[in-house]
């Protein structure tokens, strides 16, 4: 028997294509796993309806119709939450011994984390998708042009991707996937809610007000708003923007060398 | 690369602490290319850690390992494309079928997709898995995520295979039909490096067995070199009832390596040699008119080996496993 001769792949292509090939792994799981399929669809959906009929009610928009205020706002949150897929996806492999079959085979190290990341674009473009459809027939309509929406459909991604390192990074600390999702929901749920996604800020108590504009929950729902409604844009979307940079300039070198700590211990 | 004669695993000097556990304490080792040599040893003894160091999953404190000439620091990358692994974990991705497994470990290979395929439908038959090949890992049973795990450490068919306790936890029916898989790939010219606690393994499989203890290597040699050292035969006599001891003692003392011993109407004594053994012994019994219900002459186990050398059983546990993980029996 000999070795089958394989020809080393060059840097930057083996890296995508090793890539690709767990970013897949990672998806042809999903249309098996019906609860995670689940919290993909049918769960954001419910919430949408809840926050559409049962709050909207009570919560003034001056301006605004609630259903336009609330669609950018339960999106964001949504597109924030996409990530935790990476953080019980990782946190199993690091458990169940899968990270060291990678590291045993001459694939690109960064592709475990780079694919993983990946595929939560994906999914977070399939949650948009159920998201924007179900909001169009509740009565949510864009108020842009082509271009304005598809950049914040961009910016929306990426904001998810920001949030997939900070999964990433739980994930990978967590000793057990439930723990990486207590951990993961009890930091960033209430940061959605002081946010201006689900009500204005203006209707907060002053100390709540300052910490919601800097938030950057706030700002990438503002700068959704004034992106697919018109509304003015001030500085909201370079702060977005600024927020999504800072957020994985912290989070991806954290848990690429917490997953090197990992893989040599 | 090195000559084909050389070994296909060199270690020297091996150091490996985790905190105040000293998990290897310097060891040295050679496997001769196309061999299996059975790492043996009970929890906590460091073979887990010899195996991560080798695959290039952990980094050594000291000391150097070479695999096909190739460092496992220096060469990494190049190593990993020689070498396959199976661990006691089976690192296999359990929300894929059998099929898919392969067929993502191959293409990690840098095979193309249709060659990850056509290699694991390839294995999945070899290994009785074909009826299995489209159901997610989830629903197999041990013995099948065993093999498939196996499987995926031959997709690029590595000269050089990694082996961490691959039966542990297994019922006997799926030990054995591992250990004929095992025994196949040897025959085609793979170089194994197994570890286990299990004697009978060792001795079933491995041309030279290695035992580890503390991070150690406390005895190395085939398995029949193990058994001398703990002494040769041991011929045991099981005497009818009445019959005198010390009659028994006296007519088989010129025989005997050491003083025999009697236990309850059994007398057992190391016999200098086995040839003619059972022969002379019943010839001097009664000669001396001592009479004998049974008579046998029995090989040390590995059993008695490991207690010999070790002062305690092997598969008696004696701390944590390396790194913190359990064995599941």
């Amino acid at each position: 028997m000999s070795p089958r001769g394989l020809t080393r792949r060059a840097g930057v292509r083996g890296l995508l294509s090793d890539t690709l090939v767990i970013a897949e792994r990672n998806l042809i799981r999903l249309p098996r796993a019906p609860e995670l399929l689940l919290a993909f669809t049918v769960q954001p959906i419910m919430f949408l309806l809840l926050f559409r009929y049962v709050f909207g009610g009570a919560i003034a928009t001056p301006g605004l119709a609630y259903v336009q205020f609330l669609i950018p706002g339960i999106i964001v949150q949504n597109i924030a939450f996409g990530g935790f897929v990476t953080a019980l996806g990782l946190n199993e492999d690091v458990h169940k011994g899968l990270i060291d079959r990678f590291r045993s085979l001459p694939m690109a190290r960064a592709a475990v984390l780079a694919g993983r990341t990946f595929s939560d674009i994906v999914t977070n473009t399939l949650s948009l998708v159920i998201l924007l459809i179900t909001g169009i027939i509740i009565g949510f309509s864009f108020n842009a042009d082509v271009a304005h929406v598809i950049a914040g459909i961009l910016l929306l991604l990426l904001f998810g991707y920001a949030f997939s390192w900070v999964f990433a990074f739980v994930g990978l600390i967590a000793s057990t996937p439930e723990s990486a999702n207590s951990v993961a929901f009890i930091a960033i749920f209430p940061l959605t809610f002081i946010s201006s996604a689900f009500v204005p800020v203006a209707s907060m108590p002053a100390p709540l007000q300052d910490f919601a504009r800097i938030n950057p929950f706030t700002l990438t729902v503002n700068a959704l708003r004034s992106l697919w409604l018109g509304l003015p844009a001030g500085n909201y979307v370079w702060g977005a923007v600024a927020w999504t940079i800072g957020i994985t300039a912290v989070f991806a070198p954290l848990a690429v060398s917490r997953y090197r700590k990992q893989a040599r211990s | 690369m090195t000559s084909s004669d050389a070994p296909a695993i060199t270690v020297r000097g091996l150091v490996k602490s985790f905190g105040e556990v000293k998990a290897l304490a310097g060891v040295d080792l050679d496997v001769a290319r196309g061999t299996i040599l059975g790492l043996l040893g009970p929890n906590g003894a460091g073979k887990t850690t010899f195996v991560r160091v080798l695959t290039t999953l952990l980094r050594a404190d000291g000391g150097t390992a070479t695999v096909l000439g190739l460092d496992v620091v220096e060469d990494a990358a190049e190593l990993r494309e020689q070498i396959g692994l199976a661990g006691q974990y089976a690192a296999v991705d359990e929300n894929l079928y059998g099929i898919e497994n392969l067929v993502m470990v191959g293409r990690l290979y840098g095979m193309t997709r249709s060659e990850a395929r056509a290699r694991g439908n390839e294995l999945l038959a070899a290994f009785d898995l074909e009826d299995a090949a489209k159901r997610t890992v989830k629903t197999y049973s041990g013995g099948m995520r065993r093999r498939l795990d196996l499987a995926a450490a031959l997709v690029a068919k590595p000269p050089v295979l990694f082996l961490d306790e691959p039966t542990t936890g297994l019922d006997p029916r799926s030990r054995l039909s591992m250990w004929e898989v095992i025994e196949n790939l040897v025959s085609e010219g793979t170089t194994v490096l197994l570890t286990t606690q299990y004697l009978e393994e060792a001795d079933r499989l491995a041309e030279t067995i290695v035992v580890i203890d503390h991070g150690l290597i406390i005895a190395e040699g085939t398995s029949d070199e193990l058994k001398d050292r703990v002494g040769g035969e041991r011929l045991e006599v099981r005497l009818e009832d009445g019959a005198s001891f010390e009659d028994a003692v006296r007519a088989l003392e010129p025989m005997a390596e050491d003083l025999p011993v009697c236990d309850g109407g059994l007398v057992t004594m190391n016999v200098r040699q086995r040839h003619g053994t059972i022969v002379e012994a019943v010839r001097r019994l009664s000669d001396a008119g001592v009479e004998v219900d049974d008579l046998a002459l029995r090989r040390p186990t590995l059993d008695d080996v490991f207690l010999t050398l070790t002062g305690h059983a092997a598969e008696e546990p004696v701390g944590d496993e390396d790194e913190d993980r359990k064995v599941v029996v």
